[in-house]
């Protein structure tokens, strides 16, 4: 690790040496990450509006559930970017508070994400039989979730690091690059429960 | 600049711990765990992926021995292999099973974990930070993480050799429903879970790798190092890393829609199906959705297995031949135009599976503009060899080697384009030798040279000339043996994939043809092998590089120490000064791209 970190110092000076104003090589990953997220989804989501104009289709009703979901998650990327702004203003304190309620409505939505599940297997009787829209729900939303859980996962090791961390970092490109991420599945989501309304 | 650190450093390095302790980059210790396991420096990484990748061709390149054991002698049975592989071959047979196990296991492993995993993580990871003057890569933990993740599926794909229903084999196109019902077929058991599985894992890799890469080479080039001043080894990584980023989530969501069909009773490709006198309860499901989820892939999997070649063919013809390459511009927008086409083209894969004639036509038109870009390349590559003062060294003719095989295998691309002409050609051996000359040889051509180029900068050693030689002339003659007359055998209509043609009549008469592939087959993969021995051998005995640029070459790979430690440059990074290709300029055999522009010089790039 130690390596790393070395080396790490070496290619920011290189980095800064030749280009000052372009984007840390990390945020840039993310974003190309990011691409490559949206293709898998973009397959899934052709795969569906293929499928849908066939014969038999079965539509489903999206519940309720999802849509506080949604505002949970809207309200966790809303407190993503007071934690990144009070970072940057050096308010560490504002920025662990911010960091940590973020994580706890990440995990929230997790948890009504299952309970949405829950409600369409138990009440809906919308099992894995069949080809439709709500076996699609099924995979397009639970990877989705995992993206989310993947996402939780990393603000925690941020939210431990700082926490019991015995070097205070204060460098603003691992933060930006989480908030990144964590906008973007937020955005997802937003787009993909309007994707299930539009074309269901 | 790089003259002066040269003398800092004695030009012959015995050891590398010597080496190790006058950097000043990484003064740390290292362990044998950090240093060669765990490692996150991108020359080890390179290494571990050519090493595994090399396990998997010789694992690969066995099977379509076996299968050609069959193919060539479907009468004749051979003890040993029952002595071997137990009930698969019983009484010295291939069992049919068997044979759909190991034509399924040989293009996997081929395409997906040699010509993809073992070619782009070698030469990307060793390259990138080398030819663009960086220390590493962007995410050096994120490029360790993308070879474990390679280690995991292979260990999977690995595992389901030996599991008693006996690895995937559906075919490396893995169509449901027959991948997707257990009941199909012994090989559509266990052994397809495990494919899958794997599968996806080597797609998470192959996204970190490629993520990797595309960071790597927009952000961390070295001071001067335009994107117009990369090396065409570059231009080519670069865009197989983009159609990788592109294609691969694509084939992740297939993969995960067909296990959801395997496992958990969804029908997302399963419908009206009779087996074994039963019908199943799926319903609403289209199979020919799984095949556009995985020719959007499959397609483009094609050209990143070929693109790292071009570029690494580019090179080294241009370095060979002591000339500036032809076409700079012309290159790079070549391989641009054959990155976009090759995502729009996925369909001339199904054009016998009931595809609306409309679009075949539409898929037919936008094939054949390949053929465009390709001619572009062939055109520069001869062009740059075309009265150059020609080194023939191994490199050197596996790269001249690429360019023959390719035109042979790109030309019948035209006939197999054509939706029309691909009704009588589809599933027949035309198919097998085209696609086996275009991508298969024509990728392990680039990939050879790349690795009797490099050697010298990756073990600070030389590889053995004379077996080189020997390798080179062997394969070449031995692939065009292999696969010319597959040719005739596929206008014949003889189809691929058959266990045993010996009852058709009309296959019959290339039964002696087929005992000369066969013996080929065997005769090419021992040299092979050969190659492997030259390899390892020379890693440790091989004669002992003691000029830091053995090859006069411009690029700036080699402005580093012999055997460069992590951090690639003892001091500064070198700055750019002039694109790659100044060979025999103002009388001048070569001028590094590390000299400044002099004020006499003709041209400026």
């Amino acid at each position: 690790m130690v390596s790393d970190l070395d080396l790490n110092r070496t290619n920011e000076t290189s980095y800064k040496e030749s280009k000052k104003d372009r984007m840390h090589p990390h945020k840039f990953t993310m974003w190309i990450a990011i691409a490559s997220i949206i293709m898998m989804f973009a397959g899934l989501t052709s795969a569906f509006i293929v499928k849908s104009n066939k014969e038999n289709w079965v539509t489903v009703d999206i519940p309720k559930i999802f849509w506080v979901s949604t505002a949970v998650l809207f309200l966790s990327s809303l407190v993503m970017h007071f934690a990144v702004r009070s970072f940057k203003q050096r308010e560490m304190s504002k920025y662990q508070l911010f960091l940590a309620l973020s994580l706890l409505l990440g995990i929230a939505f997790l948890v009504l994400q299952w309970k949405g599940f829950n409600l369409l297997w138990n009440d809906e009787h919308v099992t894995f039989k069949g080809g439709g829209a709500g076996q699609f729900l099924y995979v397009i939303f639970g990877l989705h979730l995992v993206h989310v859980l993947g996402g939780v996962v990393a603000l925690l090791v941020i939210f431990l690091k700082r926490f019991f961390g015995r070097i205070k970092n204060y460098n603003v490109v691992p933060v930006e690059v989480m908030a990144t991420y964590w906008y973007f599945i937020d955005f997802l989501w937003i787009y993909l429960l309007i994707f299930f309304i539009v074309i269901n | 600049m790089s003259d002066a650190t040269l003398h800092l450093h004695p030009e012959v390095e015995t050891s590398h711990h010597v080496h190790a302790d006058e950097h000043d980059v990484h003064h740390h210790k290292q362990t044998f765990i950090t240093k060669y396991i765990f490692s996150t420096d991108h020359k080890t990484i390179a290494k571990q992926f050519l090493i595994t990748g090399m396990a998997w061709a010789v694992i690969g390149g066995l099977f379509s021995v076996l299968f050609r054991l069959q193919l060539g002698f479907p009468d004749q049975s051979f003890p040993f292999l029952e002595d071997v592989f137990g009930h698969w071959a019983k009484g010295g047979k291939i069992s049919p099973e068997f044979y759909y196990a190991l034509i399924t296991m040989h293009g996997t492993i081929l395409v997906f974990f040699v010509l993809t995993a073992g070619l782009s993580g070698t030469f990307a990871n060793f390259l990138i930070p080398l030819q663009i003057g960086a220390r590493d890569m962007a995410s050096p933990f994120l490029n360790m993480l993308s070879y474990w993740f390679f280690f995991l599926s292979s260990i999977i794909m690995f595992s389901s050799l030996f599991i008693s229903t006996g690895p995937a084999s559906g075919g490396w196109t893995s169509y449901p429903p027959l991948s997707a019902l257990a009941q199909a077929s012994e090989g559509s058991k266990l052994g397809m879970d495990l494919w899958l599985v794997s599968m996806a894992f080597f797609i998470v890799s192959s996204l970190l790798g490629g993520l990797n890469y595309v960071s790597t080479i927009l952000n961390m080039r070295t001071k001067g190092m335009s994107m117009t001043r990369m090396p065409l080894t570059m231009w080519g990584i670069f865009f197989t890393a983009i159609l990788g980023i592109l294609s691969f989530p694509v084939l992740l969501s297939g993969a995960v829609l067909l296990l959801f069909d395997r496992n958990l009773g969804t029908s997302f490709f399963l419908s009206d199906i009779y087996i074994a006198g039963q019908a199943l309860p799926n319903e609403g499901g289209s199979a020919i959705l799984f095949q556009h989820l995985f020719w959007f892939l499959g397609h483009p999997e094609v050209y990143i297995i070929i693109l790292p070649t071009m570029g690494i063919v580019s090179e080294i013809l241009a370095i060979y031949s002591r000339k500036p390459i032809f076409g700079y511009l012309a290159m790079v927008g070549s391989l641009f135009t054959i990155c976009i086409l090759s995502l729009l083209v996925w369909a001339h894969h199904m054009f016998v599976t009931g595809l609306n004639p409309f679009l075949g036509s539409v898929f037919t038109l936008l094939t054949l503009l390949i053929a465009v870009p390709s001619a572009i390349k062939v055109f520069n590559w001869l062009t740059t060899i075309w009265r150059g003062s020609i080194r023939f060294t191994p490199a050197m003719l596996f790269s001249i080697g690429f360019v023959s095989i390719f035109i042979s295998g790109g030309l019948t691309g035209i006939f197999l384009g054509n939706s029309t002409i691909d009704i009588h050609l589809h599933d027949t051996m035309f198919n097998i030798a085209h696609f086996h000359l275009v991508m298969g040889v024509a990728a392990f051509f680039g990939m050879f040279a790349g690795i009797y180029h490099w050697f010298p900068k990756m073990f600070g050693r030389y590889m053995n000339n004379t077996i080189g030689y020997i390798h080179f002339w062997i394969t070449l003659i031995g692939a065009y043996l292999i696969f010319w007359p597959m040719h005739y055998q596929g206008f014949a209509g003889m189809p691929r994939r058959y266990f045993d043609k010996s009852s058709w009549v009309s296959f019959n008469q290339f039964a002696d043809l087929d005992k000369m592939i066969t013996v080929v087959t065997i005769i090419v993969f021992a040299t092979q092998l050969m190659f492997l021995f030259n390899f390892f051998y020379s890693i440790y005995k091989g004669r002992k590089s003691t000029v830091q640029n053995p090859w006069n070459a411009t690029t700036l790979e080699w402005t580093t120490p012999i055997r460069p430690g992590h951090g690639n440059w003892d001091g500064e990074i070198p700055e750019v000064h002039r694109w790659p290709y100044d060979y025999s300029k103002d009388g001048r055999d070569f001028i590094p791209q590390t000299e400044p522009i002099g004020a006499n010089e003709s041209v400026e790039h």
